[in-house]
């Protein structure tokens, strides 16, 4: 057994219950997205115990695959939020399946599957083919999730735009990756690094090739300025997609930036100052095009799509800094870092959505007035969850801050690091706006809400799991700067 | 585990335990009882010594070291005997009001425990952080004006609030970076210290961190001019919230001065163009707040003004910084905190029973509520100085700290600041005595009518008016706390 073989594993089923859907139109969705999550979670239990061993391995994919502390931990980070989705769109199955053609979800809990495969497999890749090939196992299932839910005209805007968008960046990203091969003469990390340190390489085609590379995976992890697509797909897909793609996808485009910019910015690289000033404007700019445009929404969805932008910004700011030695973790682990502590506030914030929604409320701060009356754990869950995006001491939100701006301030970087200050500050105005609102108790005559126990105990393990990640992040930690014996980190 | 540890928790627990259904009120005024003999014993067992005591460290992270390290010497110890005390007070005197006034007093005094009580700077801002919070949402929830004014007052101290907080969140940055020595980031604040002493920053550089920390600490304090949320919200504030936040939780501010910036900074408060902008700052509370108080017409707008005015000595006292005039602010800081939360006590009572505050209406409540009116006694004449009481310790302690060293003929620029600065006793007397006739002598307004409160009702204040009335004929009591030089 190896992680390989989970990998392949995970993709097999997902096909497996298509065609069981397509053949056996009778079995019920709950069936299917047990099996589903069943058979995550036994991939993510399988993965824990064979996560450190390389040695089984099988052979042929040796050259295309590396197994370090960053892998480990995307390739758990991609099981855990899979099984979440899986588990969030089972709640919302209800309302969700009014707006599906034949009143179905099983895509829904099959595709999951495959891009969960596809996001293993890109925190192993090691070259630019892998990582392309990846990238397009989970971009081309999520067009479909995107525009699953068809009869809304929003959800068809969405997966419309999406689809659009998406397969322009794909065309950009290639286009890079072609002009990269071009200046280097190869497609792996290491001989990019490798050519990037040597003098005699072309700077203009190393560089051109770099920018179009980071422009297409700026698309898809939303940085200023290809972000326009963001609030609208996210309003438009189905809320445990919008999850998905807040925080999967997210993570993703970010281990392959890290892969990227690792070998980018590798000691004595000739693009090195360039690509690195190229990351703190777009960064300072998708801080602040994420945060001030968010002062002003009316939609809790579009909210935080709005804030998952500009989460985006802290990430691209904590990969422009370059080894922060004061501290224990890379720039890589960083980003990892956040993106852990960004995954359950943002699957929080949504599966309250998603409840809500349940409920037959709507998704706008107007509808959250006086939810704490309503539902006192729902919306102490809920403030939990945005307080921790807002970044407020104490929860998990504010040490991923804190590692970015000591991060900036180390190096010094003040100008990034005061339009982050300034995208923080937006960030607490309206955070704190959704949350005054929650707390709000003129004229809620309003009947209350109720949930399963199932939807309450996995919405407080969330809630828990970023208090204790806020004042206890050692463990986290531990994961990310521990790389095996044997494995060696193959760019840094 | 050390007992630091417990009194922090303990408010947090009450907490706990009202949302899994215990009755508010016997779980927080239990919590907060067993509290203040917590904060007795440690102090008692503290007197008479020097440097950290209790200490305790839970490690978090290793590289930057972070720990939730918990610590107390005497400035901490008396800062929380302060917050105790208010803690209580505030508690006890709520009735008939819904269990989430319980559970943000619990938050913001716990908040405010856990920041005097931690020695690692995250934790020290982390816990203010948690105690503003429930401030904010109290004062735009359940404060005493319209939803759409009310509110707006809230997002006012928000905003200046939040923004101080950024600005003190970049200066402690800058000291961590500074102080963490080549390799390794740390934000334990003794360690911080220790590097401190052994290479000390360059005055001018020392004095760019200096202001950045004064401006963020004192935004926190009202300090002119960034003062101008804290009499709407004061005024507007739900009665504990503003017992609390003018009593204890203003106060980490100046904690925050004494306790970190002066210790790491040594020189920063003394270079000549910071030192001249925080004199004319504090002049800007002492005299401009003392003149605007002397207008208010309403009761509540005189003690929120007031309370913006009285952090001006203070200040002079950190401006000072000689060891007197330290040990002077630390003891104002204590009994500024008391008196105001008494009298924001009595304050709301009154706004309670009568409807109004307003000086003009009010008149001869004496006659019917001789105790109230006695209890209110205490805490204005500790507000003006009256010897006895102690705020006139401390302020006598500020003002004399600032002439130790007298050279023939010269006046420095702090002794002159001193010498007008004396004129703000005379204002706090003329509007602290106008306030006291108005509300409490002359006719008996028509149809306005109160009197006193039961028994059990008075014990909150008498507590504080004891509290003052004890330091204040003792003053040793808490020096005794503070035996080494700041």
């Amino acid at each position: 057994m190896s992680v390989f073989t989970i990998e392949a594993g995970l993709a097999a089923l997902g096909l497996f219950l298509l065609l069981l859907e397509a053949f056996k139109p009778e079995i019920s969705r709950h069936t299917l997205g047990l099996t589903a999550i069943a058979g995550t979670t036994l991939a993510l239990v399988l993965f824990i115990f064979v996560s450190h061993d390389t040695a089984s391995l099988p052979g042929f994919i040796q050259p295309w695959h590396q197994l370090d502390s960053l892998a480990i931990f995307y390739k758990g980070f991609a099981l855990v939020i899979t099984i979440l989705v899986l588990w969030l769109t089972l709640q919302c199955a209800p309302y969700l399946t009014r707006f599906t053609v034949d009143g179905k979800l099983a895509e829904m809990f099959s595709l999951p599957l495959i891009v969960c495969a596809g996001m293993m497999w890109m925190a192993s890749a090691r070259d630019l083919v892998t990582v392309f090939v990846a990238l397009e196992l989970v971009t081309v299932s999520f067009y479909v999730l995107v525009a699953f839910a068809r009869k809304s005209s929003f959800s068809l805007e969405a997966g419309v735009k999406y689809l659009i968008l998406g397969a322009l960046s794909t065309g950009v990203l290639v286009y890079g990756i072609a002009w990269i091969y071009g200046a280097t003469g190869t497609m792996s990390f290491d001989g990019i690094a490798k050519a990037l340190a040597n003098p005699a390489t072309s700077k203009t085609t190393a560089l051109f090739g770099a920018a179009v590379l980071l422009c297409g995976l700026g698309f898809k992890v939303a940085a200023a300025p290809f972000h326009m697509w963001v609030p609208d797909v996210y309003q438009g897909a189905p809320t445990p997609v919008t999850a998905f793609l807040s925080v999967g996808s997210k993570a993703a485009g970010f281990v392959v930036l890290t892969r990227a910019l690792d070998a980018f910015l590798v000691e004595g690289s000739i693009i090195g100052s360039e690509i690195q000033a190229l990351l703190l404007v777009v960064g300072s700019l998708t801080v602040l095009l994420g945060s001030l445009p968010a002062m002003f929404q009316t939609s809790v969805k579009r909210l935080l799509a709005y804030s998952s932008i500009s989460h985006a910004g802290y990430l691209l700011l904590a990969l422009a800094c370059r080894e922060s030695a004061r501290f224990d973790l890379s720039s890589g682990g960083v980003v990892a870092f956040y993106l852990a502590t960004y995954l359950p506030m943002t699957v929080l914030g949504f599966l309250g959505l998603g409840l809500m929604r349940a409920n037959g409320l709507g998704e706008d701060i107007k509808d959250f007035t006086g939810l704490a009356k309503r539902n006192p754990l729902l919306a102490l869950l809920m403030t939990i969850s945005f307080a921790s995006l807002a970044g407020l001491p104490l929860t998990a939100g504010f040490l991923g801050k804190l590692f970015v701006f000591l991060g900036l301030a180390d190096h010094g970087y003040w100008g990034a690091l005061s339009c982050a200050v300034v995208a923080a500050a937006a960030g607490f105005y309206y955070y704190f706006k959704t949350i005054l609102a929650m707390y709000t108790t003129e004229g809620t005559d309003v009947p209350a809400l109720s949930f399963s126990v199932a939807a309450k105990s996995v919405a407080g393990a969330l809630a828990l799991a970023i208090l204790i990640l806020g004042v206890y992040p050692k463990p986290l930690q531990g994961v990310l700067t521990s790389d095996p014996p044997g494995v060696a980190v193959q760019v840094k | 585990m050390s007992v630091l540890e417990l009194i922090i928790a303990l408010p947090l627990l009450a907490v706990l335990a009202i949302w899994l259904g215990a009755p508010a009120r016997a779980a927080s005024l239990g919590a907060t009882f067993i509290n203040l003999i917590l904060v007795l014993y440690t102090a008692v067992q503290y007197a008479g010594k020097t440097g950290l005591a209790f200490t305790y460290s839970r490690p978090i992270l290793e590289n930057p070291s972070l720990s939730f390290a918990v610590g107390a010497d005497g400035i901490s110890i008396i800062l929380a005997l302060l917050t105790a005390l208010v803690m209580l007070a505030a508690i006890w005197q709520i009735e008939d009001r819904p269990p989430i006034f319980y559970i943000a007093s619990l938050f913001i005094g716990g908040g405010a425990l856990g920041a005097f009580l931690t020695t690692d700077v995250f934790f020290i801002y982390a816990f203010h952080e948690l105690a503003l919070i429930p401030t904010f949402l109290m004062i735009a929830l359940h404060g005493r004006a319209e939803p759409a004014q009310r509110k707006a007052v809230a997002w006012k101290a928000t905003i200046y609030l939040g923004a101080g907080s950024l600005v003190l969140l970049a200066g402690l940055a800058w000291l961590v970076l500074e102080f963490s020595g080549g390799s390794k980031l740390t934000f334990d604040l003794e360690a911080l210290r220790s590097q401190a002493k052994l290479t000390p920053l360059p005055d001018a550089k020392q004095a760019q961190i200096f202001f950045v920390l004064l401006l963020g600490f004192g935004s926190l304090v009202s300090l002119f001019p960034f003062h101008s949320w804290a009499a709407p919200a004061y005024a507007t504030a739900p009665t504990p919230v503003a017992m609390l936040h003018s009593g204890v939780l203003k106060k980490f501010g100046l904690y925050g001065l004494i306790r970190i910036a002066l210790p790491l900074l040594p020189q920063g408060a003394h270079v000549e163009w910071v030192q001249n902008a925080l004199l004319l700052m504090l002049l800007g509370n002492i005299l401009v707040m003392g003149l605007v108080t002397i207008y208010a017409s309403r009761l509540d707008d005189t003690l929120a003004n007031s309370s913006v005015m009285h952090m001006g000595y203070i200040f002079l006292g950190i401006a000072a910084g000689t060891d007197i005039s330290l040990k002077g602010a630390v003891i104002l800081t204590f009994a500024h905190g008391i008196s105001i939360a008494l009298l924001f006590g009595l304050c709301g009572r009154m706004r309670n029973q009568l409807g109004t505050l307003e000086y003009n209406k009010l008149g001869g409540l004496a006659s019917h509520a001789p105790a109230f009116t006695v209890l209110f006694a205490f805490g204005a004449f500790a507000s003006i100085g009256l010897p006895g009481l102690t705020n006139f310790a401390g302020e006598v302690m500020i003002f004399l700290g600032n002439f130790t060293e007298v050279k023939a003929g010269v006046l420095s620029n702090l002794q002159w600041t001193v010498i007008l600065a004396l004129w703000g006793v005379v204002m706090s007397a003329v509007y602290m005595l106008r306030a006291y006739r108005s509300i409490f002598h002359g006719s008996p307004a028509t149809g306005l009518f109160m009197i006193d409160p039961a028994f059990s009702q008075r014990v909150p204040f008498i507590l504080l008016a004891a509290t003052l009335l004890i330091t204040g004929c003792c003053p040793w009591l808490l020096l005794n706390l503070m035996k080494s030089a700041l």
